[in-house]
């Protein structure tokens, strides 16, 4: 995973999410889920190309099962953009890396 | 601009990727449209891509996962030179040749041309169409039991369907979930006797026979199913708080709808071999096959209309 992507855990989640001054997409992924992988070099690029606009953290459901709860997330991947610690958006399901990018930038 | 090909292959699924490792061996040049991402059958790689393990593809013994296989299918091909691009095809136009393709963010002008097409786009999961499904839908209603099945750890949960697919997810399920409920509109199972021993044998897995959905219940999340017998017509719920549904597919067929001949439920319409009434255009896999419908079957099908397209170039000289 590259150095643009933050890796949280139910321990870090609040303080990185509700400190951050830009807007925060947090992938709520697992090893198991193929549509995950499929999204993931898509993140990757986004991190890199719009990291003037928001940044990227991952959750690893699996490991991290109160984050996941406490969002009721139950299917994944899922999307959840954070302005200023709250949700301004959800996005379930894999998506072409335009459709991502148009429904994230809707919402920032 | 506009790419010209041999021959275009429109999918990649196993059909539309063994179509590719044939005709990229036959120095044909193939272009594969793979499909975008999504979390449905939709997407790079096909209903594969959402599968667990796959037991009955032969050179497995000890089987392989969906993804897994596409993974190496998919490198074969490239490995033979196949060209492969994460994409859709949008609009087809099979009315002259060569043949016409739109991609996405093509505008008037076609961002491929083709002397010969094989369309291997497959098919796609049923939805039940009952009330509070879209609402629920990745709120306790999911059509992708390994993507969702993790959180319905220590639940009651319920499985619509009563094929192969239906049988897998339900296995697969009982990892996490206290009980799955097979939730199947006849009395008996069209699922194969391996699959079928396997759940009954499974004590986390009931059946609940003669049963149809009739309205998914809940408001942000599925609280319960409520069900009709169908011999008795008695409603009754069902209370569980996962869905999971697998009740079929139809064939991904609206790029050529109205310009191919379809048989009258909806699949392609192929003859000898690949070839459907329009000259030059192939067709493989689950696009148009209603009765076998495996991987295995569809990958030969896939090989299949590789050579057909190959000798119809050749006696064309194109």
């Amino acid at each position: 995973m590259s150095a643009n992507i933050t890796t949280l855990t139910d321990a870090t989640f609040d303080e990185v999410v509700g400190s951050s001054e830009k807007p925060i997409l947090v992938d709520f992924w697992a090893e198991w889920c193929g549509p995950c992988k499929m999204i993931a070099p898509i993140l990757e690029e986004l991190a890199q190309e719009q990291s003037d606009k928001f940044v990227i953290g991952k959750l690893d459901v699996d490991v991290n099962v109160a984050t996941a709860t406490k969002f009721s997330v139950m299917s994944i991947p899922t999307l959840l953009l954070f302005k200023d610690g709250e949700v301004v958006a959800r996005l379930v399901g894999a998506k072409p890396k335009g459709a991502l990018l148009q429904e994230i930038t809707q919402s920032l | 601009m506009t790419q010209h090909t041999r021959v275009l292959i429109i999918g990649s699924g196993p059909a539309g990727l063994t179509a590719a490792i044939y005709s990229a061996r036959a120095q044909l040049n193939p272009l594969v449209i793979e499909g975008e991402p999504s979390s449905t059958s939709d997407q790079p790689g096909g209903q594969l891509m959402l599968t667990t393990d796959i037991e009955n593809f032969p050179g497995f013994p000890e089987a392989i996962t969906g993804p897994e296989l596409m993974a190496n299918m998919r490198a074969q091909a490239l490995r033979f030179g196949a060209e492969l691009r994460v994409d859709k095809v949008h609009k087809l136009d099979a009315t002259q040749r060569p043949f016409r393709a739109w991609l996405s963010g093509d505008g008037e002008e076609p961002g491929v041309t083709a002397d010969a097409v094989i369309l291997a786009t497959g098919a796609q999961s049923l939805m039940l169409n009952v009330p509070g499904e879209e609402r629920l839908l990745s709120h306790g209603l999911s059509t992708c039991a390994t993507c969702d099945g993790f959180f319905f750890r220590g639940q009651d949960i319920a499985v619509v369907g009563g094929g192969d697919s239906a049988l897998e997810e339900a296995n697969f399920l009982t990892r996490f979930a206290t009980s799955v409920t097979v939730i199947h509109r006849r009395d008996s199972l069209r699922a194969s006797k391996i699959m079928q021993e396997r759940a009954f044998a499974n004590e986390k897995i009931r059946f609940a026979w003669n049963t149809q959905v009739v309205e998914v219940l809940g408001e942000s999340r599925v609280e319960g199913l409520l069900v009709k017998d169908t011999v008795s017509n008695v409603e009754r719920v069902l209370p569980v708080t996962g869905v999971f549904v697998a009740i079929g597919h139809v064939p991904n067929t609206s790029l050529v709808t109205g310009q191919v001949d379809l048989a009258p439920n909806g699949y392609v319409r192929t003859g000898l071999g690949s070839f459907t009434n329009i000259e030059g255009l192939f067709a493989a896999g689950d696009v148009q096959d209603d009765v076998y419908r495996q991987a295995i079957t569809s990958a030969g099908s896939g090989c299949i209309a590789a050579i057909d397209a190959e000798r119809w170039l050749e006696a064309q000289g194109l």
